[in-house]
């Protein structure tokens, strides 16, 4: 090895520390950089009329269709996808650990975790909007349950993998059967991570964009009117905040664009709200 | 009396578990059938255009002539200049965590940037047009104009969107991914060989950048392929900033455009032409394969880093 001074090591180790520290907050810096940006510009967007009315006035409308459409799809997709993600997350830990299947299965989510929305979109546009002929919140509900999944799949196995083998082993030897086992005690006993798992994986879909462009559309009105004909969140486009925000960024009214930063306020603060509870609630029951 | 131990049990043990191999199978058919979809669908695209498309500049939705070599070059370009920003500046994020910050600053800093992780894209493609856009347009544009225009790649009106900002974005967006499984990989180097490097008086970046890095290779190719995963799919963010040229320009600073922007912004005006609806689920079984390969290419970097070091990645 050559041989170099002293002096010259410890300048290059200095520059290097200098310039990770930097690195560091830079990146806080621009996190703090949009935060602010998106509270300042969407704050002045607030006002009684932008959470009540529907957003058929364009500029002196408001964006409770949205709002409700955004829930009411998000909620739909965890109903979806959750029970599944948790049913094959139990499989991969408790029948599959190292079976060639399990290994398959993995493999599968970890692509499917890292495939982009927009894809998921496209495939729910081919299967369902096209063979329906219409566009649909549910169909968006669909294809965020689908980015779900395995997100749910995954942090499942890796929960239920922590809960350790004696456990299961005493209450087996009670004779308690294995379904009984796997949903009365380690479902309890890894009730933080799970919980936490599917909260991290609700704040991830309910800010995307991209598959409810291919699937759930916008609309100028509430999800179903009047509210009891659920049916037309099967039939017809449902407003939602994420597409309100892309038709009106790209609008040239300042009015309609500030709406949208008023909506991107919203999404922000709900799925931020969503991610920190989680991590909070992780971490209070871990003490 | 070989495999008597599953027949043994009860139906509802029995039923259980078929319904949770369903549940687990069916992330595979999911899989399947999104190739599949996506396969049928581009069939017509593919017998009218051939090899042909991936070369062709050609975008014309009115005579319905289309070919992808727009979008994927400016794919390529802007992941690039996302990945030579982002994957540097991760590596010496994750450096600072784990061999310099004190346990605080470091739990803090670990936040943050999960935090950033959280951020829906659309909130980037906001931030990026009304914000980042505009500054780079009055300060970043003009300067490399000014000192580097010599260069082919910073000619042109500074507009503030184009493929250089949208690589920027695209570095900010992959920045926590990327950090985060290199600052998990660190952690996995064993702090026994750490500390004889340390021991025969090597500096805290000697050790990095011989014992740490080296030790991890593999698993920072998987990080660095996990985060080009993200930056070729990303879609809103980009969207909102490149501008949807269809040409390819040597220049950072025109309009272009990359495969998912296309998807999202030609969707609304394909709809009504089968044609130009096959073209776009063509250049999505595109990135879908793409993806799938870079995706596989970094499961199999990380499993061989997990596997020599077993395991708590």
């Amino acid at each position: 090895m050559k041989k170099r001074p002293v002096f010259l090591r410890k300048m290059t180790d200095k520059m290097v520390k200098v310039v990770s520290i930097m690195a560091a907050f830079v990146g806080i810096f621009l996190l703090f950089w949009i935060l602010f940006e998106v509270f300042m510009r969407g704050f002045s967007a607030f006002s009684p009329k932008f959470f009540m009315d529907i957003s058929l006035d364009g500029e002196n409308g408001g964006i409770a269709n949205a709002i409700v459409g955004t829930v009411v799809i998000t909620f739909t997709a965890v109903i979806l996808g959750v029970p599944a993600g948790l049913l094959g997350g139990i499989f991969l830990s408790e029948y599959g650990r190292s079976s060639k299947i399990g290994n398959i299965i993995r493999f599968s989510s970890n692509v499917m975790m890292g495939m982009p929305s927009i894809i998921i979109g496209l495939f729910i546009y081919s299967i369902i909007v096209y063979n329906m002929g219409t566009f649909s919140g549910f169909s968006g509900a669909v294809a965020l349950a689908i980015i779900m999944l395995p997100v749910v799949l995954r942090t499942t196995e890796d929960m239920l993998s922590l809960v350790p083998n004696s456990l299961r082993e005493a209450a087996l030897a009670l004779g308690t059967p294995r379904w009984k086992v796997t949903l009365n005690i380690l479902f309890r006993a890894a009730k933080t991570g799970l919980i936490t798992g599917v909260l991290l994986a609700t704040a991830r879909v309910s800010g995307e964009t991209a598959p409810l462009l291919f699937t759930a559309l916008n609309s100028y009105y509430w999800p179903a009117e009047p509210c009891w004909q659920f049916w037309q969140f099967f039939s017809s486009p449902t407003a939602n905040l994420t597409v309100t925000i892309n038709d009106y960024a790209m609008s040239p009214y300042p009015g309609l664009n500030s709406i949208a930063w008023g909506a991107s306020l919203l999404i922000t603060f709900g799925v931020l709200a969503l991610n920190i509870s989680a991590r909070i609630f992780f971490r209070e029951e871990k003490k | 009396m070989k495999k008597r131990d599953r027949t043994n049990d009860s139906y509802p043990d029995r039923i259980f578990r078929t319904v949770t191999y369903c549940s687990a199978i069916l992330i595979i058919i999911i899989m399947a059938a999104l190739f599949i979809q996506l396969l049928y669908h581009s069939v017509p695209t593919i017998r009218r255009f051939g090899f042909e498309f991936f070369w062709s500049k050609q975008w014309d939705p009115v005579n319905l002539n289309f070919g992808a070599l727009s979008s994927i070059y400016g794919t390529i370009v802007t992941s690039l200049i996302a990945m030579l920003i982002s994957v540097p500046i991760s590596f010496v994020i994750a450096l600072f965590l784990v061999e310099m910050a004190s346990p605080g600053i470091k739990r803090i800093v670990s936040q943050a940037l999960d935090l950033l992780a959280a951020i829906p894209s659309i909130i980037f493609g906001m931030w990026g047009l009304f914000v980042f856009a505009p500054f780079m347009q009055d300060y970043i544009q003009p300067f490399l104009g000014k000192y580097f225009g010599f260069l082919p790649f910073f000619k042109g009106t500074p507009m503030g969107i184009g493929m250089l900002t949208s690589g920027l974005i695209l570095a900010l967006m992959i920045l926590p991914f990327i950090s985060a499984v290199m600052r998990d990989v660190f952690q996995m180097v064993p702090p026994v060989v750490k500390e004889s490097a340390y021991g025969i008086g090597s500096t805290t970046w000697e050790v990095s950048y011989h014992v740490t890095m080296k030790y991890g290779l593999q698993g920072i190719l998987g990080a660095v392929f996990l985060g080009l995963g993200r930056a070729i799919g990303e879609t809103m963010a980009v969207t909102f900033v490149i501008g949807n040229g269809y040409t390819v320009n040597a220049s950072l600073f025109d309009p272009a455009t990359t495969i998912a922007s296309t998807l999202a912004s030609q969707f609304p005006e394909a709809v009504a032409q089968p044609i130009f609806k096959s073209t776009l689920m063509e250049l999505g079984l595109v990135l879908f394969i793409v993806t799938f390969g870079i995706q596989m290419a970094a499961q199999w970097w990380l499993n061989r880093i997990r596997r020599s070091t077993g395991g708590g990645l």
